[in-house]
């Protein structure tokens, strides 16, 4: 059998090109990621945030369901009581210590759920990763939101 | 030796990172390591090291929609001698523990190494007699990514967090070029950690 150069070569060339020309029309499909995000859908579960109420009180009440509910154990709260002097939550108690091990953590939410106060909340932001362990243990400071008014630059709601 | 500044340039890989490599670094070195750094970062071969579900994400990281390739990450190698970075993507047992080990040894110097997703980083839920509960134990993990798993666009942040370590790494001498591991020996411990 003898390779003729328009069978064998020329026409298979061309019919590949002319796919690649039908595929020109199409939408393009690829998302510019560092420079353009996607949009994310509205249920999306990233990186947590501790909520204020509008006065400015936290609305963690320092009760550790979150840190109970939690399947991957990540969640650390240590309670201390509020005096009439140092007052941080609504509550009797707040969170004195509040961290969240987010290199463990597998963002399923259950904290979300469990909270009774609406207290921890799971934002968009994905953009966690990071070089060393230490800094993946996310204190109340990284958590907590500023107070009501000015903008969370890092988490946004 | 002058302060260290750091130039952190987010999310533009292809700008070159001069900053600190042209302060007090090396001076016989300068202009060729910032050159070196440019061509590491920016073609950095991942080597298929899919253990689990994470798996699935980093394949739907090099396809359309997201296209790992604007990055020169896109060619996947299935040997270890031809890749430079490895992306532990999943959950690592302790069985895969010593193979996981032997293929990082297998790779070429300079090598990288990504710990994608909670399994591979911490052990995640996987508080168990089974699974390693962090691949660092058994490799120097340079990057990781949190997520469970991480969705394609925190794995990119992820390389291009790698790619920046990678263009502010400064050699004080010819032996941190790494230019090649024939001459230079591998890596002992210390200098991984420093």
């Amino acid at each position: 059998m003898s390779v003729s150069f328009v069978r064998d070569v020329a026409k298979p060339i061309l019919a590949g090109f002319g796919i690649t020309a039908r595929r020109l029309r199409n939408r393009k499909v690829t998302v510019m990621y560092p420079e353009h995000r996607r949009e994310q859908y509205p249920r999306t579960r990233w990186q947590h945030a501790l909520e204020r109420y509008d006065s400015g009180l936290e609305k963690c009440i320092g009760c550790s369901l979150c840190a109970g509910a939690c399947p991957a154990r990540c969640i650390y709260v240590e309670a201390a009581e509020n005096t009439d002097q140092e007052r941080y939550s609504a509550g009797e108690r707040y969170a004195k210590r509040y961290e969240i091990n987010m290199i463990r953590c597998i963002f399923c939410g259950y904290c979300q759920e469990a909270c009774p106060t609406g207290a921890i909340v799971l934002r968009k932001n994905f953009e966690l990763a990071d070089y060393k362990r230490e800094d993946f243990i996310y204190t109340k400071e990284r958590l907590l939101d500023p107070m009501p008014g000015r903008p969370n630059p890092v988490n946004p709601k | 030796m002058p302060k260290r500044i750091e130039t952190i340039v987010l999310h533009d890989s292809s700008t070159p990172v001069f900053g600190d490599t042209q302060k007090g670094g090396n001076v016989v070195l300068t202009t060729v390591d910032t050159l070196l750094k440019q061509a590491r970062a920016n073609s950095l071969w991942p080597l298929t090291f899919g253990l689990a579900c994470c798996a699935i994400e980093m394949m739907s990281t090099v396809a359309a929609r997201f296209d790992l390739a604007r990055f020169g990450s896109e060619a996947f190698r299935a040997t270890p001698r031809q890749a430079d970075v490895m992306i532990i993507a999943g959950r690592l047992s302790k069985k895969m523990a010593p193979v996981l080990r032997q293929i990082y040894d297998q790779m070429p110097e300079p090598k990288w190494v990504i710990s994608m997703g909670a399994c591979a980083s911490s052990g995640g839920v996987y508080n168990n007699y089974a699974i390693v509960q962090g691949a660092d134990q058994v490799v120097p993990v340079d990057v990781y990514v949190p997520g469970c798993p991480p969705s394609p666009d925190a794995l990119i942040y992820g390389i291009l967090k790698l790619q920046e370590k990678i263009k502010r790494q400064r050699p004080d001498s010819f032996r941190d070029l790494r230019l090649a591991e024939s001459l230079t020996g591998p890596r002992t411990l210390e200098e991984v950690n420093s």
